[in-house]
């Protein structure tokens, strides 16, 4: 069982520290888990993306061509990623930023207006965790409370106070997927 | 000790200091940097040495000069700072003295690129500086292996009083992954007996490589050639994943060789019986367990991110038995699994003569592939 | 009882000397210039304490001939591995011995940041004007239109630029803490030569700085002249162009009685 996550944006979005929230959970519930960024000079110019893998045994290769699970901050990454995602994967889009429709039918795509969740909970910085609550609403590789746990865990020392907003965004993104459910099936 | 989810680099640099490092001379290149700037708060909080120097050149020096103290001593670089080392990598060697080199490689040759490659295979393992030596070349796969390797190289470094390299690629330093790490060792200020101190109470000590009679020169390479067999007596490292019942074996390292695990598992789903041969020690290499699997397979895969340097080692490992095909991608790129099983499959149903150049077919497959 | 003849020492090899004959070409001043460190170690009383890193160069035997632990660097690098060494044996005596050549050419990097770090060794720097040990070629500090086995019309400066005096441009790095230029042509030069050896030494011992001594040297076998014309050569061409003085005297030194 290995779940294979990208998630892409561009950098100040908290791209790659979702990614390592993620990873964190992961390892604290006993997982194996890999995180790997892409790094060098685009790090410096704008664009940051990683790749989170989950499993139950020793992980290979630390990306693959085909994730199952995508989350795009920013249009330039859905642009470039959504062909990417394995059939029937998912796509968590952040809709604050990308006005236009996903292409492909196979996948469970959720638009997710995360910049406007975060700036209503008061804080911009958290549009990252708004959209990893959001993932793990449809994809549960780790229950939210994992997630809680390694903010509590990880979360710099001087963003510590941020922790309950932290918690509030993480909720807010997986309610906003709940909500979306259940007015599908209503 | 708990699991932390560490990055390569810093888990190599922190490893280095719970194996008693005691001083550490670098040089800031990517995507090698973490490395010397985790060093950079840690060494001075311990009371250790850790000094930038001006160029790789002067780093590696300084770090035979320490070396020749009896410290604990460590440089890390990526290719092209490597390829700078080369000069006091061939001195440390020829004044056989305990030193660990990380080199987190990237793509090349000249400035290339940042992204992880594996094209040092050949100047780290057959090379490593002018004159006739071997330096111990371990490959780890993985943040903990990484860790462990890096206490095993200082452990290798003083038993051999040789140098020692933990090779790895861009895309391990990079990566996290959860891993423990060692407890922590103090640094053993006690000097061994061939160390340059300061002549207190004792006769005086010179530490050279010059050996300026031939005769000389030939019995100093006589016994580092001694104590090279030693270490392929003893220190050969690999790890095997499914060979048991396997009849077509991947060969690969570090990042290679964990890409090809995830395609040897999709072969094995399709009921193809591949398994994995992953050398940890590429220097010594694992010849004859390679010459052992050739007589169970019928054809092995060799799998690099270069053009195909540790090639020659299996071949001349499987003499000609059975076929060795290759493939590898280069300039930065990563082999995908998918990629690496279509060759598994291809191997498994096209079987191929044993004479066939693997390089030239590899090259005409990417040509395919390409058009 | 009283016959015995009384004997005084008034010169004898310092014990920090090895009862070696060194491999110097007759009428070289290596020599002079070996002989001084080794008084001044030992009058300072540094030989169990002293690590001494030679060079690639005229001076790569060094290392047999002082009577001290030694090392052996690669061409240029010497003060990179002093570095090394020092660093790791902080309360150590820590000297270079190096040409022109290994030192003001390959080795121009390690030497400069060496003295900007202020790094508390020393360097004794012989300048002959030439790469003496492969043979007599052209030096960054052959004088123009010197003749050198690589420069045989003479060093042209239109082509091959300007020689480079090291003390001065070393000097103006904050982390030197004495560097001067001394000559070892006669006997009152190489008296002023060991005072400032010492002065280097004195430096070191008190973590002053780096220190350098810039030594003009003969080099009878590749300047093509016997010994008594090298002399005069020092002081008729190389003196001109590379001045006798003190470059660096960190303040702290004025106190130091030698």
């Amino acid at each position: 069982m290995q779940t294979e996550i990208v998630i892409a944006g561009f950098g100040g979005q908290g791209v790659l520290f979702a990614g390592q929230v993620l990873a964190y959970a992961a390892m604290d519930n006993g997982k194996e888990v890999t995180w790997i960024p892409s790094y060098g000079p685009e790090m410096r110019g704008g664009t940051a993306n990683c790749t989170v893998i989950i499993a139950d045994e020793e992980i290979g290769s630390p990306l693959v061509r085909y994730p199952q699970a995508l989350i795009v901050m920013n249009l330039p990454s859905l642009d470039k990623y959504e062909q990417t995602v394995a059939k029937g994967g998912t796509v968590i889009v952040n809709s604050s930023l990308i006005e236009r429709p996903i292409h492909r039918e196979d996948l469970s795509s959720h638009l997710v207006p995360a910049n406007e969740i975060a700036e209503s909970l008061g804080d911009k910085r958290m549009t990252n965790v708004v959209m990893v609550g959001a993932l793990l609403a449809v994809i549960p590789v780790l229950p939210i409370e994992a997630i809680e746990k390694a903010l509590k865990d990880h979360l710099p020392e001087r963003h510590k106070k941020l922790l309950p907003l932290n918690y509030q965004a993480l909720r807010a993104g997986a309610d906003l997927v709940h909500k979306e459910r259940i007015g599908q099936q209503a | 000790m708990a699991k932390e989810l560490l990055k390569g680099n810093e888990a190599i640099a922190e490893a280095a200091v719970r194996s008693g490092l005691e001083a550490y001379f670098g040089y800031p290149i990517t995507p090698q940097t973490e490395l010397l700037e985790w060093l950079s708060v840690r060494m001075p909080e311990l009371g250790r040495t850790f000094m930038q120097a001006e160029s790789e050149l002067a780093a590696i020096n300084m770090v035979y000069g320490a070396a020749c103290t009896g410290a604990r001593v460590m440089t890390s670089s990526s290719s092209p700072g490597i390829s700078l080392m080369m000069e006091g990598i061939s001195y440390i060697a020829g004044t056989e003295l305990p030193v660990v080199l990380v080199d987190v490689m990237r793509a090349g040759p000249g400035l290339g690129n940042i992204a992880p490659a594996q094209g040092d295979y050949n100047q780290i393992v057959h090379g490593g500086g002018h004159g006739d030596f071997r330096p111990i070349v371990l490959a780890p796969a993985s943040v903990q292996e990484s860790i462990d390797l890096t206490g095993e190289a200082f452990k290798l470094a003083d038993k051999y009083r040789a140098i020692v390299v933990v090779l790895i690629d861009g895309s391990i330093g990079q990566m996290m992954e959860p891993a423990e790490l060692p407890p922590m060792q103090q640094v053993d200020r006690q000097r061994p007996n061939w160390a340059v101190t300061g002549a207190k109470d004792r006769d005086r000590r010179i530490l050279s490589s010059i050996y300026i009679d031939p005769e000389n020169e030939e019995q100093t390479n006589f016994r580092l050639l001694e104590r090279w067999n030693q270490i392929e007596a003893n220190e050969i490292r690999y790890k095997e994943y499914y060979l048991d019942d396997a009849e077509i074996v991947v060969v690969g390292f570090g990042t290679s060789g964990r890409v090809a695990l995830s395609a040897v598992r999709a072969a094995r789903a399709e009921g193809i019986p591949v398994g994995l041969l992953r050398p940890i020690s590429v220097s010594p290499f694992p010849y004859a367990r390679l010459k052992q699997l050739s007589e169970q397979a019928c054809g092995m895969l060799v799998v690099e991110m270069n053009s195909g340097q540790m090639l020659h080692d299996v071949q001349t490992a499987v003499g000609g038995k059975i076929p060795v095909e290759f493939y590898g991608r280069m300039g930065g790129v990563i082999p995908l699994p998918d990629e690496i099983l279509e060759q598994i499959s291809r191997l498994c149903y096209e079987p191929v003569a044993p004479s066939a150049n693997p390089r030239e077919s590899w090259m005409d497959r990417m040509d395919l592939a390409k058009n | 009882m009283g016959l015995e003849p009384q004997f005084e020492t008034v010169y004898k090899r310092p014990d920090t000397f090895t009862p070696t004959t060194t491999h110097y070409c007759p009428g070289c001043t290596h020599g002079i210039a070996h002989r001084l460190v080794a008084e001044v170690l030992e009058e300072m009383d540094l030989q169990e304490k002293t690590i001494g890193v030679a060079s690639v160069g005229c001076s790569v035997f060094a290392y047999k001939y002082f009577d001290c632990d030694f090392v052996e660097a690669a061409h240029g690098r010497a003060p990179a591995m002093a570095t090394g060494i020092k660093r790791v044996l902080p309360d150590r005596i820590v000297f270079t011995y190096q040409g022109d050549g290994d030192l003001a050419s390959i080795g121009m990097a390690e030497i400069v940041h060496s003295t900007a770090r202020g790094e508390n060794i020393t360097a004794i720097f012989v300048n002959n004007a030439n790469y003496g040990m492969t043979g007599g070629q052209m030096a960054p500090t052959t004088l123009p239109g010197q003749k050198t086995t690589s420069s045989p019309a003479g060093r042209d400066i239109e082509d091959t630029g300007y020689p480079i005096r090291t003390a001065e441009m070393l000097a103006t790095l904050d982390g030197a803490g004495y560097i001067v230029r001394r000559s070892l042509h006669d006997p009152k030069n190489i008296r002023k030569a060991k005072k400032a050896i010492r002065l280097a030494f004195e430096t070191q011992e008190r973590g002053l700085g780096f220190s350098m001594v810039e030594l003009l040297s003969t080099c009878p076998t590749n300047w093509g002249m016997n010994p008594v014309q090298s002399l005069q050569w020092i002081e008729e061409r190389m003196i001109p162009y590379f001045p006798l003085e003190d470059f660096k005297v960190s303040p702290n030194l004025s106190q130091v009685r030698v």
